[in-house]
């Protein structure tokens, strides 16, 4: 194994030359460039076989990586912000073919006014496309978490496409020691992709053809009960994982939760933030509940964690404009619906468009929450 | 039936959906201005203009009457007619 100090796209070009994918496709767009202009120079210089296809446009990107895919290729893209919005109808089509394909999504904001830094607007506004999507606290988690997809998305239990999401500039342009794992030991980790189906000219078969309202429905539901299935294939991966490289990993991150009667929730790279705050504020009473699976969503299990808790906290950088309060929130206040004794409950914007979220932040969180504060907020709001 | 990804194993099925009840127009050949060029069973889209041995026809179970077959025809001998029922 060998340590290297690089950024978090590199961190992610490494995972997919580790994985030996067939086919790359992609286009390029701030702040995931840097992944794509990666992947491009392995593939020119030979550093990895993946045939790299040049498109005109993210829409291209997600339909070349279809049509390889389901020639039974193992494909991966990278995007952001504008180009995973221009991937929309896409990603429908990946995960209702069932090609588990694997995407790196750096997190950015959307246009208007225009905006190029980070926030997780872009792909929590991708939740309900039928995608797997791992949220990453680090460059590490980035190289690690694109490994595992193509293990998760591949099993043929599953055959649902997946999202590797690292937030923008955060990760992808800053510079983290990231232990890259040796060839054999991923190629025992990740065997060759087997496709539960592939288009052959000798044994031809139509893929992602039409479903007339006699069947359609049928279809939603078995992605559904397949996207159920990958909880335990999530969790299996991360800690088949962790026995090869001593880095394990789950759907959700309990930090300091023992004894926590007040719970923050964030997302990605904001946690690292947070254990920040809460090792300067060294107080055991509070804790952090890190999602890193969005989709699947773990329901039950943060139902658990948080049964017995005082006080909720989550902190995240989207909003549902007209409802007021992030996906994330409403995920959670779902996930403890019907309980006989809920804890009290607020969601707090943070981040949009790139603006920086400070421990002082956090600790006002903290403050404000310990002092009653229910409902939605905004932080740094000028 | 509910298959992977709705795959279909057997190949032709789309010759089950019979598409000529979309059209309004419906291509009528004059054969005596065909010079059999064979322009119309190139283009048509839905491979619904039949030649046999210099002899064209239209095959209304699957023609959608878009009329390229009309378009492209450099005599004018095929004539989209209305749909009357």
């Amino acid at each position: 194994m060998a340590t290297d100090v690089i950024h978090g796209s590199k961190a992610v070009a490494e995972a997919v030359k580790l994985c030996d994918v067939d086919v790359i496709a992609a286009y390029p767009i701030t702040p995931q460039t840097r992944i794509s202009e990666s992947l491009a120079k392995f593939a020119a210089t030979g550093a990895i076989r993946a045939e790299y296809i040049k498109v005109e446009s993210e829409h291209s990107a997600m339909s070349a990586c279809i049509g390889a895919s389901a020639t039974g290729a193992r494909t991966f893209t990278a995007t952001s912000s504008q180009g995973l919005a221009y991937m929309f109808e896409l990603l429908f089509v990946a995960s209702g073919m069932r090609l588990p394909i694997v995407m790196a999504n750096a997190n950015r904001a959307l246009s208007a006014p225009l905006n190029i830094w980070n926030d997780q607007q872009d792909s929590v506004s991708a939740r309900d496309c039928g995608w797997i999507q791992i949220y990453v606290e680090t460059n590490q988690e980035a190289l690690d978490s694109v490994i595992q997809a193509y293990r998760i998305s591949e099993n043929h239990e599953i055959l649902i496409p997946s999202m590797v999401c690292l937030d923008g500039y955060v990760l992808t342009h800053t510079m983290e020691p990231v232990d890259i794992p040796e060839q054999d030991l991923i190629e025992k980790y990740l065997p060759p992709f087997k496709p539960a189906l592939s288009l052959d000219p000798d044994s031809p078969i139509t893929l992602g053809a039409f479903a007339n309202p006699s069947t359609y429905m049928e279809f939603r539901y078995e992605q559904q009960k397949a996207i159920e299935r990958s909880f335990k294939a999530i969790e299996a991966a991360g800690k088949e994982y962790g026995k090869l490289t001593g880095r394990e990993y789950g759907l959700l991150e309990e930090y300091n939760l023992d004894d926590a009667e007040i719970v923050l929730i964030t997302m990605g790279s904001l946690a690292g933030t947070v254990k920040e705050t809460l090792a300067s504020l060294n107080d055991r009473r509070i804790g952090l509940l890190r999602v890193r699976a969005f989709r699947p969503f773990p329901k039950d299990d943060v139902r658990r964690l948080l049964k017995d808790v005082d006080k909720v906290a989550v902190i995240e950088k989207d909003i549902s404009v007209g409802l007021g309060e992030g996906a994330l929130f409403s995920e959670i206040k779902s996930s403890l619906y019907g309980l006989d004794s809920q804890p009290s409950m607020a969601g707090f914007i943070a981040g949009l468009g790139g603006r920086d979220v400070t421990p002082e932040d956090i600790a006002g969180v903290v403050k404000k929450v310990e002092k009653g504060f229910e409902g939605t907020g905004w932080v740094g709001l000028k | 039936m509910v298959t992977l990804g709705g795959h279909i194993k057997e190949t032709g099925s789309t010759t089950k959906t019979k598409t000529g009840g979309w059209r309004t127009f419906k291509p009528v050949i004059h054969m005596d201005k065909c010079v059999d060029c064979g322009c119309c069973w190139i283009f048509c889209p839905d491979m619904s203009i039949l030649r046999k041995d210099g002899e064209y026809s239209v095959d209304l179970e699957y023609c959608k009457g878009c009329g390229i077959c009309s378009r492209e025809c450099p005599t004018g001998a095929i004539e989209m007619v209305l749909e009357e029922k």
